[in-house]
């Protein structure tokens, strides 16, 4: 997030996990490249492949999404 | 018209002009005596007034092939190599082809065709073949899936540019392109070579970049086409160096900046020049001043009998060197009521100057705005250290889809200077370009597929 954060110029607040992904300062198109590059690196995309997920609203939601992906 | 005033391409084959010859990798033939020569099996005469398709698979036998047939046939059909076996039947009952030039006879002996002619490596012939008609030429449109179209074309329409342009100065030019014959544009080099009294240089399936350009200069080429595609991969083989031709030519995609200021650096004894031609539009122009688009002066008004108008964005194009028509049982109108044909290609005026942004069936979409991915490629291709790049667009959960370029940074660059030069990237396109253009990811890559027609492959497109 911070290599992201750093190329779409966004100044990133501290994070954790009761952080709402909105005050991160991320717009859509910040966590679209988030999500494509988490895809490429670990090979899921889980906002694809679910297809009741929920937006995630905070840090930890993101990361759960992420984790709670079937293996 | 009465025969004798009808224009074939054997007319240029004068045996008065010594030296003349067309080679690939594997041989060379004399042009000189081509006249008394056949790589036809059979009578001459025997194609007199068919419609005929040419799917011979070897290059230099289907250009002599072509020589023979001109004026003889009704109608000739250029089969490309990478012609789609499955779409061959709907093609020939579409142009009603009633015999094929084959370099492989087996292959059509179960097939409906009515008369099949074995082509070979030419043989002295005893009785000529003889001008009696002028030949409709028959080509295929490249780049889409389906079945391609049949453009039909004349051959004063295919040599309309290079009659234009006149003889070139010195000695007979040796012509060479990265093209194959059996398109568009490598036809029209071909071409260049018959009427203009030099020799051809053809390309060769499979042979290395270095190995071909070795044979270029062991040839003696001295003028040279290809897609701004091929001149990059060439650049980027490091093989340029020794090979000084006067004349380097780009078509059929758009010359940015970048690539002609590459090509002035590698061959600085050479005039570069860009042409726009189409299969269907013909030639329309050619740029030499080295500046990437075209003079805004040049729309509007008539300049060799060309003229160019913009009109929905696009270039649109009336000439006598355009095709004629689409060929086939449900084949469109090629031009609109006034005759002009649109390219589909779109401009922009900058100033004095117009500059291609891209194909319009080529548009990305990207969370709804409409992107050309040529005009984010130019922005990339000018950093120093980028050779080639390929923007496209990417499916994504969040925003439906966003822009991802692959780059391939120029040869000796540091891999490890890759997150510098993505961020200078970055900035150069920010600056450049409305944000919904700049790409959100940027990989690396060592190669982007070319397709057979000399193109940068775009599969989203």
């Amino acid at each position: 997030m911070q290599r992201i954060a750093a190329e779409q110029q966004v100044k990133l607040p501290p994070l954790d996990d009761d952080l709402s992904l909105h005050e991160t300062g991320f717009d859509s198109l910040g966590f679209a490249i988030l999500v494509a590059r988490l895809e490429d690196d670990l090979g899921i995309d889980p906002f694809t492949i679910s297809e009741d997920a929920s937006f995630p609203l905070t840090i930890g939601d993101f990361i759960r999404a992420y984790e709670n992906v079937p293996a | 018209m009465s025969p004798r005033e009808i224009f074939a391409l054997r007319d240029y084959l004068s045996p008065d002009l010594k030296g003349r010859t067309i080679s690939d990798a594997r041989q060379a033939v004399s042009l000189t005596h081509i006249l008394e020569e056949t790589c036809l099996v059979g009578r001459p005469g025997q194609l007199a007034g068919r419609s005929v398709l040419l799917a011979v698979s070897d290059q230099l036998i289907a250009g002599i092939a072509m020589t023979e047939i001109d004026g003889v046939a009704k109608r000739m059909l250029l089969c490309p190599p990478d012609l789609n076996a499955e779409h061959i039947n709907a093609l020939i009952e579409d142009a009603e082809i009633d015999a094929v030039v084959t370099d492989q006879p087996a292959r059509w002996s179960a097939s409906e065709v009515y008369l099949v002619v074995a082509a070979r490596a030419p043989v002295r012939a005893g009785a000529k073949a003889k001008t009696g008609r002028a030949t409709e030429w028959l080509m295929l449109t490249s780049g889409t899936s389906g079945v391609p179209k049949i453009v039909g074309h004349s051959l004063e329409a295919l040599t309309g540019a290079i009659v234009a342009d006149g003889p070139a100065r010195g000695a007979p030019p040796v012509w060479a392109t990265f093209y194959d014959i059996r398109r568009y544009g490598g036809l029209q080099i071909f071409l260049r070579a018959i009427i203009g009294g030099g020799s051809m240089v053809l390309s060769e399936p499979g042979e290395s970049i270095s190995d071909h350009v070795a044979r270029l200069q062991a040839s003696g080429v001295t003028h040279i086409s290809g897609t701004p595609s091929h001149w990059r991969k060439l650049l980027m083989s490091g093989s340029a160096a020794g090979f000084s031709p006067r004349y380097v030519r780009l078509s059929g995609e758009i010359a940015d900046q970048a690539v002609l200021d590459g090509l002035s650096r590698a061959f600085p004894e050479a005039s570069i020049g860009h042409a726009y031609a189409s299969t269907e539009a013909g030639v329309g122009f050619a740029v030499n001043d080295g500046l990437e688009g075209f003079p805004a002066s040049m729309i509007g008004g008539s300049r060799d009998g060309v003229e160019m108008k913009v009109e929905d964005g696009s270039l649109r194009i009336r000439s006598t060197r355009t095709a004629h028509a689409y060929v086939g049982q449900n084949a469109a109108a090629l031009t609109d009521g006034d005759g002009f044909v649109d390219s589909g290609d779109i401009v922009e005026l900058r100033g004095e100057r117009y500059y291609f942004v891209g194909r319009r069936g080529g548009i990305i979409n990207i969370g709804g705005l409409k992107v050309h991915p040529e005009e984010i490629e130019a922005v990339i291709n000018r950093h120093a250290e980028v050779r080639m790049s390929r923007a496209r667009s990417r499916r994504s959960p969040i925003t439906g889809s966003i822009v991802v370029a692959d780059v391939i940074l120029a040869d000796g660059c540091d891999l490890a200077r890759s997150d510098d030069i993505r961020k200078e990237i970055l900035a150069d396109c920010r600056a450049e370009l409305a944000s919904h253009k700049v790409p959100a990811m940027i990989k690396f890559v060592s190669s982007l597929d070319i397709t057979a027609a000399g193109k940068l492959a775009r599969h989203d497109a």
